[in-house]
């Protein structure tokens, strides 16, 4: 549980965002205010016009009241229109700002964190809660201004006829403002937790159900799973009953706040107007303008929720964007090495990621891969592999050892440096919401229509993209054309291509796709390792022998190194590995 | 739609009745209200009444606001009841329906949508019938009930009225009708754009790799404006709609007290009516005013409802039989014939399984091999009666399964498929979905057979351990061996097991067929196959190809016809392997 303080800090860093609209935010409270100030005029004062008109004979004296009441409409529907309008381009606006702060703040978070995050919903998750963050403004700062603001005139406007008729409103208007969300709030607040942690509960048992219903049909556990969503329902509804009776009593007291407040600056003024204090032609106005001024309390019965959410939001936020970086630049980067080969290089290095409970991921590692050579890091699951390329990608600093490029420290290069010499593919190649073109031009932004083509020959997808009605324009990624695993491998491959980095780490390149598709790409595969420094992880031994050297890794360990055929003779893990690999059955 | 809505939830009729009428009531209420509220201001005013003469009519005045104040609860609690229950009740018969229609109308991509559809589905739904259901009905007889109450008072009020109240719902659909087609051509566009920062956020590492992190942060600057400025050109359109009720109402409002004023004058109308009328205008409009914001929710909740009904309407794949027999087979192997079988899945043209005939005899293990999509899942979805067939017949020791119930016959079937799902609780309770009565010592005893048992302990809590979405990852061997340990526990006299296609390490390989071994000892077993030694290990192997049986018989037999698509089979997978050394080639 985070303690009150730092609740009201992350409201203070919420409310920092919106500095940057202040003059919007005025203008926009200013028209709320308009709206309700404007409706409260044209009731009390068409309440006004009728009492005046049952006591003087004249249309004439009431031409005033008249016009104010006709203004009125076209007032309010104005500054309503303009009002909804301006809020949602200051919660636009806000949603950029958001975006740009959170991105801002993200990016040199990444890779570490982000690849520790890329699975579950971290990221759609903090997405979410940017997006629930731009209600802020709209649902909480907005509606509270406004309130507070209504609050002032009204006030103001009874005092005019007497000081107390203005105090009994002000205390209505505030119990039934701050009172009443505040009471329905701790009414609610746990059950509201119960209520979604129950939910929570039945959401994992919806998506395990039909994600694995199979299981459940085979082992006959349908009429189990059943009783337990009953079982659950049961207790959401005994749950949903108690959040009703809280619910319906804070429309209920609205209403009776609503009423009472009338009533007693009725009960004030009838005195007053038997003393003629008050002129009794105003009874009907007073009422009215107290009625009225009750529309711009009731958005405050939500607005207490939604702080809720958004402060939720916020702390989550926070502690993602808070979080510091695994690595960073050094002081004095190096010069980037320009030559077109480079030799990479473990000397004993050992690491093991932060998080409690973790066993020692690698332990003393020390290997070389000489210039233009290609090295193979091959074992069973777990067993480090993927670590170690992400060590020679700066995710992580190793905590004893060193990686060398060309010779040199990579902790002595800047980091964008350092990746701009590598070649990086992986299993999950990630496409963005954008053309092939696109796609491919993150490699290398100004690379002309001909070198696109020419990777996409290389990488063997020319004429898959040339089949496409759009071509290069397709739109690819998770709303564009869904592309086979091969396929999207082929491009990954097509845009290291173009990125022509001298250094190449291939991650698991085909572990996703069926053998014949395997098969096939690793032709495409072997032509961009041509020349260059490559250091592949796999735990499909496939086409081994082309591997200048290959690195057993077990247990975070080196055991076995040397080329296919010595691997082989040796009769170790390596040839376990191979030999359960080949009594496979193809099935492609 | 509504009504078919409630048709499937009778414990939300009386609710929703409830609230409807303590609604009605309410508006009564307020009626009562005014009337006395425009009497005392009109006695206090024109009567010169001191607060003593008015005194029991105040006292009325507060007890009609706290019953009103009453029914506004009542009228709240009873929706939301209505609500919950009506989300409630949907759930159960969605998720009940849909474990009756089995895993192949819920797989893929299906389940997410499923899952939406029993989370946020259920939840619109919910608001649809506490909301706008209920509103519905008064925003048409409110305003008819206060026309009919004002009609005495004033006639000329209330021709206004029935004449301006159409006008409002008429011109608010013209403008939601111009403004929706405006959306909708902004649509496409819109989402997109929206999901644009997920989109960046989640390739964000792949970003870094490619040194473009720094660059994408103007790309989602500008993107978020351009988000905004396109949806405020669509909402400059939406907001109208809103500005012009306001107009309308306020207008209207204007319009009758000038009316009212005009008449005092003239003194054609007492002013205590005609206040009673100025104060009743604004409740004519506001059930209109209240249906316009619960649109949205009401459209939201007709879509929900629909996709609900189709789900329901959908048949479950296997009809149950008229009379159920119960069979007095033991917990020896079974006998399964096919013969003739032939199906096809919904919306495809080509049969999946086409004349398939063989039997598994009694106590033998059967390996089926063959090619992906040549029918082996299909075999497995008919055995457990997920599918039904479209000719032929399946026979059980002699009975066919047609003539059994789906959840009875499953009783005496075991299934490890290939990808086991784990629910969310323990190692334990993963295990025990087998066979829920067990004793954690046949649990463990389980285990052990199935090989699993030295892994699940060197895990963090033992058998205790939690798995499932958020839980442990296993890898795919250890899934396998957990999945066995369910078989193990169940002892069904037929076990069908889809071996992983994947190479395992080479301990899980091991371990994974001294576990099938020992469990061809008690049962029939049919496994797909993607092991040489499994199938060499067989009593008989099926070849499927495309849909059809085409090589039947025992392993070592079908390796001698050169003929034969098992020994073709083989030679592929030779092929496959690469560069196999001479004596290796032999070896194997």
């Amino acid at each position: 549980m985070t303690s009150k303080r730092s609740t009201t800090r992350t409201a203070w860093r919420l409310l920092a965002f919106l500095r940057p609209f202040t003059l919007q935010i005025v203008v926009t409270v200013l028209l709320g205010g308009v709206m309700v100030v404007a409706s409260m005029l044209l009731l009390s004062m068409a309440a006004y016009l009728i009492a005046g008109a049952a006591i003087v004979a004249m249309i004439v004296l009431l031409s005033i009241p008249i016009a104010i009441v006709r203004l009125m409409g076209l007032v309010r529907a104005a500054a309503r229109y303009g009002e909804r309008l301006l809020s949602h381009n200051v919660t636009f606006r806000l949603l950029a700002h958001l975006r740009v702060t959170v991105y801002r703040r993200l990016a040199p978070l990444a890779p570490a964190r982000l690849w520790q995050w890329r699975s579950g919903d971290v990221l759609a998750r903090l997405v979410s809660d940017v997006d629930e963050l731009q209600n802020l403004y709209l649902r909480v700062v907005a509606p509270v201004l406004v309130a507070a603001l209504v609050t002032v005139i009204t006030c103001w406007l009874l005092a005019i006829f007497n000081t107390v008729l203005a105090l009994a409103a002000l205390f209505f208007l505030l119990i039934s403002g701050l009172g009443l969300p505040l009471l329905a709030l701790r009414l609610t607040r746990g059950l509201g937790r119960e209520q979604l942690a129950l939910r929570g509960r039945v959401n994992v048992h919806l998506v395990e159900s039909l994600q694995g219903m199979s299981d459940l049909l085979a082992y006959g556990q349908a009429e189990q799973r059943r009783e337990q969503l009953a079982a659950w329902e049961r207790r959401l509804d005994r749950l949903q009953q108690r959040l009703a009776v809280a619910g319906g009593l804070q429309e209920g007291l609205q209403e009776l706040l609503t009423g009472l407040a009338v009533w007693s600056v009725l009960l004030l003024a009838i005195p007053l107007a038997a003393t003629s204090q008050i002129n009794s032609v105003y009874l009907g106005f007073l009422a009215m303008l107290v009625l009225a001024a009750f529309e711009a309390i009731t958005p405050l019965a939500q607005a207490f929720g939604q702080l809720g959410h958004s402060l939720a939001a916020g702390e989550r936020l926070f502690r993602i964007i808070d979080t510091p970086p695994a690595v960073s630049d050094p002081g004095q980067p190096l010069p980037v090495p320009t030559s077109r080969s480079l030799e990479l290089a473990f000397e004993n290095v050992t690491f093991r990621y932060e998080e409690a409970g973790h066993q020692l991921t690698l332990a003393h590692i020390s290997f070389c891969v000489p210039a233009g050579a290609r090295v193979a890091i091959v074992g069973p699951s777990g067993a480090g592999k993927s670590t170690l390329l992400r060590l020679a990608l700066r995710f992580w600093d190793p905590q004893e050892g060193r990686i060398l490029l060309a010779g040199q420290d990579i902790r002595g290069f800047g980091l964008a440096d350092l990746r701009r010499l590598m070649g990086v593919v992986t299993q999950e190649t990630y496409l963005f919401n954008d053309t092939i073109r696109g796609n491919l031009r993150l490699a290398a932004p100004s690379a002309t229509e001909e070198q696109l083509w020419r990777v996409l020959e290389v990488a063997q997808l020319d004429d898959f993209v040339r089949q496409l009605p759009a071509g290069l324009d397709t739109w690819v990624g998770e709303q564009g054309l869904k592309l086979s695993g091969g396929e999207r491998q082929r491009l990954a491959i097509a845009r290291a291509l173009l990125k022509d980095a001298p250094l190449l780490l291939l991650d698991e390149v085909t572990a996703n796709l069926d053998r014949l598709t395997e098969q096939a790409l690793f032709e495409a595969l072997d032509r961009l390792m041509q020349g260059r420094t490559t250091l592949l992880v796999t735990h499909r031994l496939l086409h081994m022998e082309r591997m200048d050297e290959i690195l057993v890794l077990d247990g975070g360990r080196i055991v076995e190194r040397g080329r296919h055929e010595q691997l082989l003779a040796q009769g170790g893990l390596y040839r376990r590995l191979w030999e359960v690999q080949n009594a496979l059955l193809p099935v492609a | 739609m509504e009504k078919q809505i409630l048709r499937y939830c009778t414990a939300a009729r009386w609710p929703l009745a409830l609230s409807v009428l303590a609604g009605l009531l309410a508006l009564l209420a307020t009626v009562g209200q005014m009337a006395l509220l425009s009497w005392v201001i009109a006695r206090v005013f024109l009567g010169h009444a001191d607060l003593q003469q008015v005194g029991p009519a105040l006292i009325a005045l507060l007890v009609i606001i706290g019953l009103r104040a009453a029914l506004v609860w009542l009228r709240e609690f009873s929706a939301r009841r209505a609500g919950s229950r009506v989300k409630s009740e949907m759930r159960r018969r969605l998720f009940a329906h849909l474990l009756r229609l089995g895993p192949l109308f819920v797989r893929g991509e299906r389940s997410g949508e499923l899952v939406a559809i029993l989370n946020e589905g259920c939840e619109r739904l919910e608001t649809y019938v506490a909301r706008y259901l209920p509103q519905t009905v008064w925003s048409l007889v409110i305003p008819l009930l206060l026309l009919v109450i004002i009609w005495p008072l004033d006639h000329l009020s209330a021709m206004l009225l029935l004449i301006t109240g159409p006008v409002i719902p008429i011109l608010m659909i013209a403008v939601g009708s111009y403004s929706q087609k405006h959306i909708q051509r902004q649509w496409t566009t819109l989402a997109r754009l929206s999901a644009h920062f997920l989109d960046t956020i989640q390739g964000l590492l792949t970003l870094h790799l490619f040194g473009r992190s720094g660059a994408q942060e103007a790309h989602v600057a500008r993107l978020s404006d351009e988000y905004r400025r396109r949806t405020l050109k669509v909402l400059r359109y939406a907001f109208l709609s809103g500005a012009v009720l306001e107009f309308m109402t306020m207008l209207a409002i204007g319009l009758i007290a000038v009316f009212l004023g005009v008449r005092l004058i003239n003194r054609e109308i007492p002013f205590e009516q005609a206040f009673l009328v100025l104060l009743l205008i604004p409740e004519f409009y506001r059930p209109l005013r209240e249906l316009g914001t619960q649109y949205h929710a009401g459209m939201e909740g007709r879509v929900a409802a629909r996709r609900m009904r189709e789900i329901l309407a959908a048949m479950p794949p296997v009809s149950e039989p008229g009379e159920a027999i119960a069979p007095s087979w033991s917990a020896a192997p079974l006998t399964i014939t096919c013969e003739h079988v032939t199906c096809r899945y919904a919306g495809s043209e080509r049969p999946a399984l086409q004349n398939v005939s063989f039997t598994l005899p009694a106590g033998a293990c059967t390996a089926l091999v063959g090619r992906s999509g040549a029918g082996k899942s299909t075999l497995v979805n008919l055995l457990l009666r997920f599918m039904e067939i479209e000719s032929g017949a399946i026979l059980v020791n002699g009975l066919s399964l047609d003539r059994l119930p789906a959840d009875l016959w499953r009783e005496y079937v075991a299934l490890v498929p290939q990808r086991p799902y784990l629910f969310s609780g323990s190692v334990r309770d993963n295990i025990r979905l087998a066979r829920p009565g067990a004793s954690d010592a046949e649990v463990e005893r389980a285990a052990e057979l199935a090989g699993a048992a030295d892994f699940i302990r060197e895990l963090p809590a033992g058998y205790d351990t939690e798995v499932g979405e958020q839980g442990l990852r296993l890898s795919a061997g250890q899934l396998q061996r957990l999945a066995l340990a369910r078989a193990f526990l169940k002892q069904a006299p037929l076990l069908i097991l889809d071996e992983p296609s994947s190479s395992l390490d080479p301990e899980s390989e091991a371990l994974l067929s001294a576990a099938l071994a020992r469990l061809r000892r008690q049962c029939t077993v049919l496994v797909i196959a993607h092991r040489i030694n499994t199938v060499a290990a067989a009593d008989q192997v099926l070849v499927l190809d495309s849909g059809h049986l085409v090589e039947s018989g025992q392993p070592a037999a079908l390796l001698q016809q050169s003929t034969s698509a098992y020994a073709q089979l083989m030679t592929a997978r030779l092929q496959e392997a690469g560069a196999v050394p001479e004596k290796e080639a032999e070896a194997l």
